[in-house]
């Protein structure tokens, strides 16, 4: 029964009145969890803030003041409603789909840095399992769509599954390119690699850390990246899976209440994965842009939340500006233009860091 | 017993579980949610090994990749059930002749562990110490195995290529686009300005 009083002490200890040695992880995990599912509450309304706003609507406005309160009415709404279930479906994998996507999406977020030594994880692999997890994504959608018994459901759901293998091919690449550049797996890794060194130092104004940031000297991977990361989300304008002008709401169409409630909320959560992953891999983390005292006595987790931010209103500027794609032109766009860009900008990286002697690993030597 | 050990018995109970599921259960796309359920469990177990390179890898390409395919097809199969059930005990033998051969080969690396513990030492490469198993895998396999990598990876190439060949079919009077040509048009070549006198038309 030893191990029965260490699993308790690292879940629920409380490090006074001799409940034991650290801090439980169950705690930082819930708080966490709440902190992530408000700010997602918040990227919600902001999405169709922004959305409204460019189409020069008002948006939700009418629960709390300017809205503020919208997403918490309709997360009510979602849950006080009945839950209906087909007939013809499969029952199980029916109601396993939607807690599949949420609980994977959320599970993402335990090796995320959000400031030095702020991740829940900090293991030394964590955008491979990062990679992994949302690679698992794509069951939720395809259990859903196959145990609908339905057709526009089950066409999205193949739509959505081919979508999302061919874009996780471009961004394995992409991840690549800045791996090499680092020489490490590890995301805190990542982002001190973005610290130090880089085109500001060259310059030499090493205060002006934007300029360090991966963004600037791996820009094509940085677009690349930006737009494989809306196709693996299906936002906008690569949503065909869902297509309501086609397929009504695809794979989602015979969900209501709170199985659907958590598709949703699946969605939002890895479209906030990728704003995260985006802001670690190319935008520095949590380092303040100009490394100089007033911008530096901003907590790093203040700063993490403004990128993360600055790449959800990118996101949400493409959703309201853009036209749908085509499918056969949303592969086009994958397999022959970012697969063939990526596989090469791969090469090109590896030569220059070898032949240069820039990056971790100091070069021919 | 301590907690790594607790979860390697709920591990490998789970993914023994649904190992069995994979063949017992009536509907084919079960049979592949449990088979990726025996993945992930089979990855939890490297996890715990210390393998945590292999243990993602696993799940990036065999669930990640290669096990969304297996779902496509079944799904999209029109499997006619009646018909399968019919087939099952004529090829059960060869089954049987292939599980046993298996058997044996597993209790044969086991046992070599039991009978002789110090063969594991003398594997062809130590586990160096200090060194993360990501930075160890890559510098046996592009150092000491490189010319077997490298020979895999052609054989995997040719494959694809060979596969692409079957497949594709040239059709002539099929219109194709050509996006490049499309955006690069110009309006002086697309667009003419006409003069119409009114009543008369074009």
């Amino acid at each position: 029964m030893d191990f029965v009083v260490s699993a308790l002490d690292y879940l629920l200890g409380v490090p006074i009145l001799g409940w034991g040695s650290q801090v439980g992880f169950l705690y930082k995990a819930l708080l966490l969890l709440v902190a992530l599912l408000i700010f997602t509450a918040y990227i919600l309304l902001a999405d169709r803030k922004i959305w409204a706003a460019v189409q020069a609507r008002r948006g939700p406005n009418v629960v709390g003041p300017f809205g503020l309160l919208q997403s918490f009415a309709d997360l009510l709404k979602f849950v006080v409603k009945e839950p209906i279930i087909p007939a013809g479906s499969n029952k199980v994998v029916f109601l396993l789909a939607p807690l599949v996507t949420a609980t994977l999406a959320l599970s993402a977020y335990a090796v995320i840095p959000f400031d030095k030594g702020w991740a829940l994880a900090d293991i030394n692999v964590g955008v491979l399992y990062i990679f992994a997890i949302s690679s698992l994504g794509v069951y939720g959608i395809i259990m859903g769509g196959w145990a609908s018994n339905s057709k526009y459901a089950f066409l999205g759901a193949l739509r959505s599954a081919a979508q999302m293998v061919s874009y996780e091919v471009s961004i394995g690449l992409v991840i690549l390119t800045v791996l090499l550049c680092v020489g490490s797996l590890n995301l805190t890794d990542i982002v001190t690699a973005q610290q130090s060194g880089g085109i500001a130092t060259m310059l030499g104004v090493p205060w002006l850390s934007v300029l360090n940031w991966f963004w600037l000297p791996l820009f094509p991977m940085f677009v690349v990246f930006y737009i494989s990361a809306l196709a693996e989300t299906n936002r906008p304008p690569f949503d065909l899976p869902e297509g309501e002008s086609e397929l009504v709401a695809g794979y989602m169409v015979e969900y209501g209440s709170t199985p659907y409630l958590l598709f949703m909320l699946g969605e939002y959560i890895a479209i906030i994965l990728m704003c995260a992953m985006t802001t670690i891999l190319f935008l520095g983390g949590w380092a303040p842009p100009i490394a100089l005292p007033p911008f530096t006595w901003v907590p790093g987790v203040v700063w993490f939340a403004l990128k993360l931010c600055l790449v959800f209103f990118m996101f949400a500027m493409a959703k309201a500006i853009v036209p749908r794609y085509r499918y056969d032109q949303l592969m086009r766009i994958g397999w022959k233009v970012f697969l063939p860009i990526s596989l090469l900008m791969v090469v090109v990286v590896a030569f220059v860091l070898q032949l240069t002697g820039w990056g971790f690993h100091g070069g021919l030597s | 017993m301590t907690l790594p050990l607790f979860f390697f018995f709920v591990f490998s109970f789970i993914a023994i579980a649904s190992a069995l599921m994979v063949i017992a259960s009536r509907n084919p796309v079960h049979s592949v949610l449990f088979l990726i359920l025996t993945f992930v469990n089979a990855a939890g177990l490297f996890m715990l090994a210390g393998a945590e390179f292999l243990a993602l890898i696993l799940i990036v390409v065999y669930v990640g990749a290669v096990a969304v395919l297996f779902l496509f097809v079944t799904m999209m199969l029109d499997v006619d059930f009646v018909q399968l059930k019919q087939g099952v005990l004529q090829y059960a033998p060869v089954g049987v002749v292939v599980g046993i051969i298996f058997l044996l080969e597993l209790l044969m690396v086991a046992a070599s562990f039991v009978v002789a513990p110090e063969l594991a030492a003398k594997a062809a490469v130590a586990m160096p110490e200090g060194v993360e198993n990501t930075r160890a895998i890559g510098q046996l396999l592009y150092t000491r195995y490189v010319f077997v990598f490298q020979g895999a990876a052609a054989v995997l190439l040719v494959a694809m290529i060979g596969a692409i060949v079957l497949t594709l079919r040239h059709k002539s009077n099929v219109k194709r686009q050509d996006v490049f040509r499309q955006t690069g048009r110009k309006r002086s070549e697309g667009v003419e300005l006409k003069k119409v006198k009114s009543g008369q038309g074009v």
